[in-house]
């Protein structure tokens, strides 16, 4: 499903190299709920980045859904980050001009979908988040966790392969988040693969298999780690 | 897909009210700025007289000094009038269909009419029969004079419309009489509005000197013992002590035009005018080379730069200033762009290539420009409206120039159009270029 080998990603600036990955290996079975935990700065963001072909990488390679991704032009990147990869961030990005309805379609409308197909798909995926009767309602006139489940229904709405959260919960009150979590496992079950990014050991534990990321590295398979692993994620882990 | 482009950019110009409406007045600014100037421009250098240019040549001929040009700034060209005895000789040479002979005199213009207003000092052409018919002028009243009364000469006269308002409260006057420094004529003709701007058929004092009150025929020029009222230029140490050592002389001061209806009769009077030169030339007289010219009038509205300096500057300016309104709209443009970059972002994230993002963006620079541009018309036409307000004067002159015309709307359109891409094109460029993830963490 997802196979990346030996990936490095460097950033350069004028005074820094920061290696944002390195020598990262992941692989992600269909149907999997991955969560990816790890110290702020550790490389989390980069490697969903890299994941959902947002970002390129130095060396290395990856493999989506069979797919080699080095070396693909943007618009084939574009139609694959479309056709196979829905995103969930943390402060659910919704766009603010548009109605529940329109945010939902954006995804569905760069695929060049009819009309008809496009209002059946926006139904179902709201429906299933249980928003179908705020369709017409602005994002700000939302709450916060209502608006983190319209942003899961647009990652939904093409049907991809692949969903990354970056953090979803991570500006939710806990109930809110517990929701969130409900929802997203819900998805997993009916098929979605899922990778997530979070801060919370009790959401990660509710996953099949947590990754932890140190230093731009997985972690797990690693002798010897030069950072102390949080707490609660070594209970995690041995759990 | 274009469709759902411009539904976003009209969201998105609908966000920001107040940058909105400040890019859509940079650009319609810019553009009526640059209508109007280009309005006048073309106003100026037009050719009043279009439909006769095959037919209506300026008579020139080179009797200037052997030692210099007429005119240091076009050596080229031969002095731009006539001596009165060549003048007299192309009218009466018989091969133009019409020939005229004329200058720019003056004088006080009064009327015994009931109701006229006082006597006032005027511009009088004093020229030959075939002027009317030889420039298409239009009549209101009556027509114009024999060619008989040339060489009479009769006392006849032919008013402008202005004319006949302001000494005959408009009526028909044909018949009645008008005081030229006190001496009557009868009025022959009056007629309609008509005011070629520029004044082709004299540029001595201007492209857009004041008009003529009057016309009287040339034959009274020796009788009265007229002047111009125009420019003499002489260049020979002649003694000039009478009048006719004056008509004899080689100062040059009259105009002449000729109206040939074909090739053929264009080439037997530029024979005819070779010949001249020639004959004349034995008397001592043309010692230049020969420089014997037929003048269309656009070719004769370029040789005496018409179009100056002046008005090329000024539309160098218009632009300049199309430019900085354009520049600042890029800044602006620019600056929203990256403003909302991060729902860009999310866009990239959720599938749109860098082409869409750029193409949405675009649509969004062509809606502002559509709309600037929409209003830039507006602004232009009411600009010229107020314009021909300012100018406004019993005797016409500038205001003439400045009628819109769809070779001006024209330019307009083009302007829009160019004015749209060089808005749009850099700021959706530069936003299609970044890396999507760097939007999103922007936040
Ligand atoms: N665009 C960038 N330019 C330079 N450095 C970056 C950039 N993005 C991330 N980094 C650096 O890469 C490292 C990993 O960042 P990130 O993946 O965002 O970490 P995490 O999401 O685990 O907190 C950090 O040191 C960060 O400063
Ligand atoms: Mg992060």
């Amino acid at each position: 499903m997802l196979a990346m080998r030996h990936i490095s990603k460097v950033f350069r600036t004028d005074l820094i190299e920061t290696h944002a990955l390195r020598d990262f290996s992941l692989e992600v079975a269909e149907g999997e709920f991955v969560a990816v935990t790890g110290p702020s700065g550790s490389g989390k963001t980069t490697f969903l980045n890299v994941a959902g072909l947002l970002e390129g990488f130095d060396s290395g390679t990856y493999l989506l859904d069979g797919v080699d991704t080095s070396g693909l032009a943007d618009d084939a990147r574009s139609r694959l980050r479309n056709e196979k990869i829905g995103f969930i961030f943390q402060s659910f990005n919704l766009i603010p001009d548009l109605d529940i309805f329109d945010n939902v379609d954006v995804p569905l409308r760069y695929r060049r979908m009819k009309a008809a197909e496009r209002r059946e798909r926006i139904a179902s995926a709201l429906d299933l988040v249980g928003l179908a009767s705020r369709a017409h309602h602005l994002p700000s006139q939302l709450s916060g966790g209502q608006q983190q489940r319209v942003a899961i229904a647009r990652a939904i709405a093409g049907d991809p392969k692949f969903l990354l959260a970056d953090e979803p919960t991570g500006n939710l009150d806990s109930l809110m988040a517990r929701q969130v979590m409900d929802l997203l496992e819900q998805i997993n079950e009916m098929g979605t693969t899922i990778v997530l990014v979070t801060h919370d050991p009790e959401l990660a534990r509710r996953a099949q298999r947590n990754v932890q990321i140190v230093d731009g590295q997985v972690s797990d398979f690693r002798p010897y780690e030069p950072h102390a692993r949080p707490a609660p994620m070594a209970a995690a882990a041995t759990a | 897909m274009f469709g759902y482009y411009v539904k976003l950019a009209a969201r998105s110009l609908r966000r920001n009210p107040g940058i909105t409406s400040l890019m859509v007045l940079a650009i319609a600014l810019g553009i009526a700025v640059c209508v109007i100037t280009l309005t006048v421009y073309h106003g100026m250098s037009s050719n009043p007289l279009w439909w006769k240019n095959d037919r209506v040549y300026a008579v020139t001929l080179d009797s200037w000094d052997p030692e210099e040009p007429a005119d240091d700034k076009h050596p080229d060209l031969p002095p731009p009038q006539l001596t009165w005895r060549d003048a007299e000789a192309v009218t009466a040479s018989g091969i133009p269909l019409r020939a005229v002979r004329m200058f720019k005199g003056f004088g006080v213009v009064s009327s015994d009419a009931a109701g006229s207003v006082r006597p006032e000092n005027a511009i009088v052409r004093v020229t030959s029969a075939d002027f009317f018919g030889l420039f298409d002028v239009p009549f209101r009243h009556g027509g114009g004079w024999k060619a008989a009364a040339d060489s009479g000469p009769e006392p006849v006269a032919v008013l402008s419309r202005e004319t006949n308002e302001r000494f005959f409260g408009g009526a028909n006057s044909v018949g009645r009489t008008i005081r030229w420094d006190d001496r009557a004529f009868r009025v022959v003709g009056v007629l309609d509005d008509w005011h070629p701007a520029p004044n082709f058929y004299d540029l001595n004092n201007g492209a857009f000197d004041e008009p003529e009150a009057m016309y009287v025929p040339i034959g009274w020029a020796p009788v009265l013992e007229l002047k111009s009222a125009g420019n003499t230029n002489c260049w020979k140490p002649e003694e000039i002590k009478t009048y006719a050592d004056f008509m004899a002389s080689e100062c040059i001061w009259l105009q002449a035009w000729v109206e040939l209806p074909d090739s053929a009769a264009r080439v037997r009077m530029q024979g005819w005018l070779d010949n001249y030169v020639a004959t004349e030339r034995k008397s001592g007289r043309f010692q230049r080379p020969d420089n014997n010219r037929l003048t269309p009038v656009d070719q004769w509205l370029r040789d005496n730069d018409v179009v100056g300096n002046d008005n090329r500057m000024l539309i160098a300016l218009a632009f300049a200033f199309l430019s900085v309104c354009l520049i600042n709209t890029v800044g602006l443009l620019l600056a929203k762009f990256l403003g909302s970059a991060s729902i860009t972002g999310v866009r990239r994230a959720l599938g749109a290539s860098r082409r869409q993002v750029f193409l949405q963006h675009l649509a969004e620079a062509g809606l502002l420009a559509g709309v600037g541009a929409g209003l830039g018309v507006l602004l232009s036409l009411l600009g010229l409206y107020g314009l021909r307000a300012m100018y406004a004067s019993p005797w016409g002159g500038v205001t003439s120039v400045m009628h819109v015309n769809a070779w001006s709307l024209a330019v307009t359109v083009a302007l829009a159009v160019g004015a749209a891409l060089a808005a749009g094109l850099y700021p959706a460029w530069r936003i299609g270029r970044l890396a999507p993830s760097v939007y999103l963490k922007s936040q």
